[in-house]
């Protein structure tokens, strides 16, 4: 009797009710912390070294460094190595570029968001959406080749009409009429490179609106048009202006799309049909060839310039971004 | 008795135009080629350019002006904005078309068996097109790929499981730092592993400094698509782990990652679509090696976007048919893991 009782299970002993973490549950938590700050580790990292081995030249050329629109390093007769480094004229071709861009690709996008959002026949939408993202994936270095090879000539010849029609606007004006590789065919690469990105993010904010109001407006007989100019465009107008900056950080950065089109000059040039130009990350590449010693160290300053740019950007964008999605809910 | 047949109702859809309601816009369609191509045939205007525009214009106008005279203003302004949104949905789609059609045309003239056994040791990029290969450059971007999935996935997941699961006080401004992150300039990285590795740690350039590049660059892409895929996984998943007894690490471990396995998955994929065709962080990172180099740790190593790279500057009809043909290659391996990412994707919304 007493061996059948002994041979019962013991049930195992119940766990201590408590809210300690146990130990697995801490190092857990602890390793995927730790890797979650990775992330911010590398970015600091990032600055911290392109601004360490840039000191130099920062510290070497001052504000000139931004101001500047010269890159020469000259060595005398003696030895003596004076160098004049500047990427003002690059920045300001980098900014030109972009906007040429936005006034290109944004419309575009917000047109074809709102085409994808509002108008396309649902079989086709699911395809069309996937050829946007696409479009994302693509290698620069595929829209650098199709646009020179494709896109250039014929860019070149709407500059030649723009030129011919409007070139009593400042900006269309060129000192002399050489429209090949300049900041408006880089700019109109530029333009299909952020298309995909501006386009994803309208396309998300315009799911956002609130279907209340959507409803409301058809309700009282809007049509599609009066619906969108009255409901999804005063809903999503921020949040378009933040994808927008999402493609102007893009842009910045943009590096061999721009090189391949791009006629890369020192010296400042505000006129978009003349085939003078520049953009940090080309010039970053096409001056790191030849570059040694005082140089390397400039053009590193030169990314970090870069990388302090474009993150700003980017900041913002997204707390734009995010702000508005936010609003939709 | 009680089973009697019910045929299927077909749904009717009484808003739907009848034949006779659509002839009038074929009709104005039609009148609208024949319009455009007599003004631009009577009109000093020329080209296809001239062709799509004056189109448009007759186009828009003309089924806007119909709408004003059958339906009023307001639908007269809803066609507008149609037709214009249709425009610009249509000229984005264009390049597409046509970077895809010219790849392919430039492309296919370039392949030959011999691309995918040789390397460029022996041929220069001017030789003709049947000497020499990619197989040094295909050889460089499968290790790129591998190493920086290595480094990227660990990490990116760790730290998408850190925004969702641990929710610490950290995150929201970890969020914003990941995001931040995914918009760092692909040459910026690459200068980055230059100044800290390159320069000053035993690691030359080569195939890991490369990937480390990358991976700089894959690791937020994989972190944001992880994120989402892990936000989806139900939280009474998460519960009924917890009800059993189960630890969080537990939890997550055998519960919430296997059932986010496609999707993280597709993040992977999608990591790596993100960098297999980057150039610029290459450049300053694996010297771009026109030899086979079946060590990663070691010497320079060479890539296909390199490959393309230096078939472009070099500028001879020989060496740009080579970029042509290894962007194709490059292209090719971007859609296959594109349309992988895709299926599994959709798989995975279906459940």
């Amino acid at each position: 009797m007493s061996a059948t009782i002994s041979q019962r299970p013991v049930p195992p002993a119940a766990r201590e009710i408590t809210t300690k973490p146990r130990r697995s549950d801490r190092v857990f938590r602890g390793v995927v912390t730790g890797f979650g700050m990775a992330s911010l580790a590398i970015l600091t990292l990032i600055g911290l070294f392109l601004a360490l081995r840039g000191f130099q030249t920062f510290k070497h050329e001052g504000l000139h460094f931004l101001t500047g629109v010269k890159w020469e390093s000259v060595t005398s007769d003696t030895g003596k190595v004076t160098t004049d480094f500047g990427v003002g004229a690059m920045l300001i071709g980098t900014v030109l570029i972009a906007c040429v861009a936005l006034v290109v690709g944004v419309p575009l996008s917000v047109l074809s968001a709102l085409y994808l959002s509002f108008y396309v026949p649902e079989r086709l939408k699911k395809l069309l959406v996937s050829v946007v993202d696409l479009m994302a994936a693509f290698p620069s270095i595929l829209y650098g080749l199709w646009g020179f090879f494709v896109l250039m000539p014929m860019v070149e010849y709407w500059a030649k009409l723009l030129y011919k029609y409007l070139r009593w606007i400042p900006i269309f004006d060129a000192p002399q009429p050489f429209f090949e590789r300049s900041p408006f065919v880089a700019g109109i690469v530029l333009a299909i490179m952020i298309i995909p990105i501006v386009t994803s993010v309208s396309r998300e904010i315009f799911a956002q609106t609130p279907l209340d109001r959507v409803q409301a407006a058809y309700a009282l007989g809007a049509t599609r048009w009066a619906m969108i100019k009255t409901v999804v465009l005063p809903f999503g107008s921020s949040g378009i202006v933040g994808g927008a900056m999402l493609g102007l950080g893009r842009a910045f950065g943009e590096t061999v799309a721009v090189f391949s089109v791009l006629n890369i000059v020192f010296k400042v040039n505000f006129h978009i049909l003349y085939g003078t130009g520049g953009n940090i990350a080309s010039m970053i590449i096409l001056k790191w060839g030849e570059a040694t010693g005082d140089e390397t160290k400039a053009l590193l300053a030169a990314g970090f310039i870069l990388f302090v740019l474009t993150l700003l950007v980017n900041m913002l964008a997204n707390f734009i971004v995010r702000r508005t999605l936010k609003s939709g809910k | 008795m009680a089973t009697t047949m019910i045929s299927p109702v077909q749904p009717q859809k009484p808003w739907k135009a009848t034949k006779l309601e659509l002839l009038p816009t074929v009709l104005i369609l039609l009148g609208t080629v024949i319009a455009t191509y007599v003004f631009v045939a009577v009109t000093p205007m020329k080209g296809k350019l001239a062709y799509a525009f004056i189109f448009f214009v007759f186009g828009t106008s003309a089924i806007s002006i119909r709408n004003w005279v059958k339906l009023g203003r307001a639908a007269a302004k809803d066609a507008l904005a149609s037709s214009i949104a249709f425009t610009g949905a249509a000229i984005v789609f264009l390049p597409v078309i046509s970077i895809l059609w010219t790849t392919i045309y430039k492309g296919v003239p370039g392949l030959h068996w011999t691309l995918f056994t040789q390397s460029m040791f022996t041929a220069s990029y001017s030789d003709p097109v049947s000497k020499g290969g990619l197989l040094h450059a295909l050889v460089g971007t499968l290790y790129l790929i591998f190493i920086s999935i290595i480094v990227s996935v660990p990490m990116g997941i760790l730290t998408a499981l850190y925004l969702t699961e641990i929710k610490g006080r950290g995150s929201k401004f970890i969020q914003f730092v990941v995001q931040a992150m995914s918009g760092v300039p692909s040459v910026v990285a690459g200068l980055f592993i230059f100044a800290a590795l390159i320069v000053s740690t035993p690691i030359k350039a080569s195939g890991i400094a490369g990937a480390f590049a990358l991976s700089i660059l894959m690791i937020p892409t994989v972190t944001r698509t992880a994120q989402e895929v892990l936000m989806l996984v139900p939280n009474d998943l998460r519960e009924a782990g917890q009800a059993l007894g189960a630890t969080q690490w537990r939890t997550v471990a055998m519960i919430v990652v296997p059932a986010a396995r496609n999707g993280l998955i597709t993040a992977t994929i999608l990591g790596v679509a993100r960098i297999a065709g980057e150039t610029a962080p290459l450049l300053f990172t694996i010297g771009g090696s026109d030899n086979l180099n079946w060590n990663p740790f070691k010497d320079y190593q060479g890539a296909l976007p390199f490959y393309v790279w230096k078939g472009l500057l070099l500028g001879t009809p020989e060496s740009i048919q080579r970029a042509w043909t290894g962007i194709l290659v490059l292209l090719t391996l971007v859609l296959i893991l594109f349309v992988l990412a895709r299926t599994l994707g959709g798989r995975r919304m279906k459940k």
